[in-house]
């Protein structure tokens, strides 16, 4: 299905959460926040919230700035 | 130099750093560490994905554990936007609430947008944000600022990255002679005599980023910048002599081996 990963359009398979994205991303779950549509999910729900079709998700972090 | 005092936590270093516009994050590192600050200022961004995944990322290299990193609302125009940057802020650095809030107002000037960041301000303090705002060099926002809540103001000397110093040393000193709060000078800063008069006008500490990053040596300059806000805080604490129209000789004119009129 589609989702949208900090503003691009990726497919993945149903039933994905959080956790199987990061690790597709071969990205570290260290100093940083996730948002679905918006909202910020708590970590506690990294492997449980069943990504949604269309789902728009932010992967934020920090970088250097003044 | 007495600690500074944010938050409930005290600091040697008066200098607070931006880490943006380095060549990189080691240029980034060793001219933090050039200039001793203690805490250091980030920005909240999307993640580059898909970017070589052995690059670090900025918090590889400028700990947590050795830093107090203060997210900034850089970028944000509106008190929404500044509100969901300081709550994703505070996710990223689990749980922790001390932000640096701008709310910009124009993309030339960069210059904040003051109804947004009164708004914002009020919303972020009553839930539990402990905030260092961003702001111009106006007494009677500053004062109401700091009446909302602010743990410091922070007037800005110059427009940001404009390198030109205090524009308005009046300003400023209004500001500083009716605070209760450290005031701290933000965004102008250009070369190091700028910082310390920052300091000798009494403010608590200097706030910069592209004075260093952007100079021909960051990491020397990073050292001026340590040096000049010591200097100018040594200066403002020594009591500065008055400032007087014509000469008052050094040497005393008793015993004078010259009979001069």
């Amino acid at each position: 299905m589609n989702i949208f990963v900090n503003q691009k359009k990726i497919i993945i398979p149903k039933e994905s959460t959080i956790i199987s994205i990061l690790a597709n991303l071969d990205i570290e779950d260290k100093y940083l926040a996730i948002e679905v549509n918006e909202n910020i999910l708590p970590k506690s729900e990294y492997d449980k919230y069943i990504i949604q079709e269309n789902d728009k998700i932010g992967i934020i972090n920090a970088i250097g700035g003044g | 130099m007495s600690k500074l005092i944010l938050d409930n936590k005290s600091y040697n270093s008066r200098l607070i750093v931006g880490t943006g516009k380095y060549k990189d994050l080691n240029e980034t590192k060793l001219a933090i560490e050039a200039t001793g600050a203690e805490m250091v200022t980030v920005a909240i961004r999307r993640m580059n994905i898909g970017q070589d995944k052995n690059k670090l990322n900025l918090l590889d290299f400028i700990s947590p554990e050795k830093y107090t990193i203060l997210p900034n609302t850089a970028g944000c125009y509106t008190a929404e936007d500044a509100i969901r940057t300081c709550n994703l802020a505070a996710e990223i650095l689990g749980g922790k609430k001390l932000v640096k809030l701008e709310v910009l107002g124009d993309k030339k000037t960069l210059y904040p947008n003051l109804t947004e960041t009164l708004k914002a301000a009020e919303i972020l303090v009553k839930d539990g944000f402990k905030i260092m705002v961003y702001t111009t060099d106006d007494p009677l926002v500053a004062k109401e600022l700091e009446n909302i809540g602010c743990i410091s103001v922070m007037p800005l000397a110059a427009p940001i990255g404009s390198g030109l110093g205090i524009q308005n040393k009046y300003n400023i000193l209004s500001i500083v002679e009716n605070a209760t709060v450290p005031i701290i000078v933000d965004a102008g800063v250009g070369t190091a005599s700028d910082a310390s008069i920052v300091m000798e006008l009494g403010c608590d500490g200097v706030l910069m980023n592209t004075a260093i990053a952007c100079a021909d040596n960051p990491v020397l300059m990073a050292s001026a910048m340590k040096k000049a806000v010591e200097a100018g805080y040594e200066a403002f604490h020594a009591g500065r002599i008055i400032k007087k129209k014509y000469a008052s000789a050094s040497s005393p004119t008793k015993g004078s081996l010259f009979d001069n009129k």
